[in-house]
């Protein structure tokens, strides 16, 4: 069987290691889209509703919706019921917002990297099969992709 | 990199105690995430914190005030899950009554103002022309950034809150001139604003402007020069439920547009739309789902929170009306705008007329209508865009006069005099 690893580097929003299976999905709002307590995405009208993001590392080009879902994503952290890293193309302060507070109150880190075009297309072409491992620390991140 | 001041990083290092030095560490790390390359002084913060989203919410603030936190700038609170005037409306479980509750008070005992209104620009003191403030809440950004000229990046969940503690912000986005002229030019002469219907004019303006423009500032040219502030204020409200509208300028309107160019800074907007009669009607049928006729649970306006001027409106409309209000009828108002109508003698007479009062909190955010089954009417397009996948309503969406005459019916009454 063919195995392939490959690493990107990354830009630290909020630093931390993380890894799990990828879960590409389409903008969402943490805010009435998805269950602090259960981990699944709730909102009905999103592509991936009903999908778990819980030990799963996002990856989300742009979030969108209320900026009460930094509480959503920190209460999510809280309950062992959230993504185990974030990979975005867009800086949100909304994301990392709620990583940033369950760091501070729970010691529990999240990281959240932005990646370039050719990393974001890579990913995108291993799709939700890959492990994706996220290393970021304040001044370097990177990705490993995992193709089983 | 950012530029911390000396008494950024001592405040960082402790020198204000545990809860300050908490909230100057989110700042920076959050300031990092923004590009943002130093912090600024703001003057004023509203908070978004208190309304109960899980144990996470509670646990920061609980933090905050172990650690001897205060904030050290006039702070006003944005609307909590409990109205704590009359707390007897609350019809949600047991915990969600506790720590709502506990999450407000928690909230004042680090020294905020209980106003709990989504419309701290009702209030008394309000932001002036070029002020950095730190504000949440999408529609009090909007209406401070937009009608006041105040500088306000979109706060949210503990952001607001540690600006608070710190009188500080990250200096970036809408705190900055030049990010703050606009890029497109909104040309909506073409609508006839008449006198039936205006307030959900204004409304469905606003989410065609949000839809369209998402986080781009647009100049809008062509509304009447009596546009007033209540106006905005839905049309604001709107906006920034349909898109990530943090300021817009309404040309020979708001404080920084007295002309197009000014509004643009002196360049050319990139791209030109005009809305017309047929955008405002789409905009209506998305929101609306009643027929004519069709029986009615409740009305509910006042999303945002009820100004004196619309109570007029509403005293004036329920006037007008020989017999009483059939269905359950919700104005979400200030505690404050409460006392003022208390002390004139007006909100018993709207009591005897059948109209709730609800302060402190919003219908469409937390448990309090007797009625969710069936269709509920309001002018609010943000409680229109919200209510349904929040409280589970049908919506049907008419001005203030529709909802008042249907509210007389006991059914969905729409107005000849507004093309629907």
């Amino acid at each position: 069987m063919l195995r392939s690893t490959t690493e990107y580097v990354a830009t630290t929003m909020v630093a931390g290691h993380g890894h799990g299976p990828a879960a590409c999905i389409a903008p969402l709002s943490f805010w009435g889209g998805y269950d602090a307590a259960t981990g699944l995405i709730v909102e009905q009208r999103h592509p991936a509703c009903g999908q778990s993001l819980a030990g799963r590392v996002m990856v989300m080009a742009t979030a969108k919706g209320s900026s009460s879902s930094s509480s959503v994503l920190a209460e999510a952290i809280r309950n062992g019921q959230a993504p185990a890293a974030v990979i975005m193309r867009e800086r949100d302060i909304i994301v990392a917002l709620g990583c940033i507070v369950a760091s501070e109150l729970y010691a529990i880190d999240v990281p959240v990297v932005i990646v370039d075009a050719a990393a974001w297309d890579a990913i995108g072409q291993a799709g939700d099969g890959c492990v994706i491992a996220v290393d970021a620390d304040s001044r370097a991140a990177r990705i490993t992709i995992d193709l089983p | 990199m950012i530029a911390l001041s000396p008494a950024d990083s001592a405040m960082r290092d402790g020198d204000h105690g545990e809860a300050a030095a908490l909230a100057m560490r989110v700042l920076i790390r959050s300031a990092a995430v923004m590009g943002a390359p130093q912090l600024i002084d703001v003057s004023s913060a509203h908070i978004d914190g208190c309304l109960y989203h899980g144990q996470a919410s509670l646990d920061f603030v609980d933090r905050l005030v172990a650690g001897q936190g205060r904030v050290v700038i006039p702070t006003t609170l944005n609307v909590g899950s409990i109205d704590l005037i009359h707390p007897e409306l609350f019809r949600g479980d047991d915990a969600l009554r506790t720590n709502g509750r506990r999450l407000m008070e928690a909230h004042l005992a680090l020294g905020c103002e209980s106003t709990f209104t989504c419309a701290p620009y009702q209030l008394a003191h309000r932001p002036v022309l070029g002020q950095q403030i730190a504000w949440a809440e999408s529609n009090a950004i909007v209406f401070a950034n937009s009608v006041l000229g105040a500088r306000t990046n979109r706060y949210g969940d503990f952001l607001d809150l540690c600006a608070a503690l710190t009188g500080r912000a990250p200096h970036c986005g809408l705190h900055v001139t030049e990010n703050r002229y606009a890029t497109v030019r909104i040309d909506v002469s073409g609508i006839a604003v008449g006198q039936a219907g205006r307030d959900i004019l204004y409304a469905a303006l606003g989410m065609i402007l949000g839809a369209r423009a998402g986080s781009d500032i647009a100049a809008i040219v062509g509304l009447p020069s009596d546009t007033t502030e209540d106006e905005l204020k839905a049309l604001g409200a709107s906006a920034a439920s349909s898109g990530a509208v943090g300021l817009f300028h309404a040309v020979g309107i708001t404080p920084e547009a007295p002309t197009l160019e000014a509004a643009c800074g002196g360049r050319a907007p990139r791209t030109t739309w005009q809305v017309t009669p047929r955008d405002l009607d789409a905009v209506r049928r998305t929101l609306n789902t009643a027929q004519a006729g069709d029986p009615l649970a409740a009305v509910s306006v006042g999303t945002p929170h009820f100004s004196l001027d619309e109570f007029a409106a509403l005293e004036a409309l329920l006037g007008d009306e020989s017999t009483p209000l059939r269905t359950d009828f919700y104005v979400n108002t200030s505690r404050y705008i409460l006392w003022e109508l208390e002390q004139a003698g007006r909100a018993s007479a709207l009591a005897q007329a059948g109209v709730q009062i609800v302060t402190d909190t919003c219908t469409y955010i937390t448990p309090i209508m007797k009625q969710t089954r069936g269709l509920v009417m309001t002018n609010s397009g943000k409680w229109a865009h919200y209510a349904p996948a929040n409280i589970g309503v049908e919506v049907a969406y008419g001005s203030l006069r529709e909802c008042v005459r249907s509210a007389v019916l006991g059914e969905v009454w729409f107005d000849a005099a507004i093309n629907h």
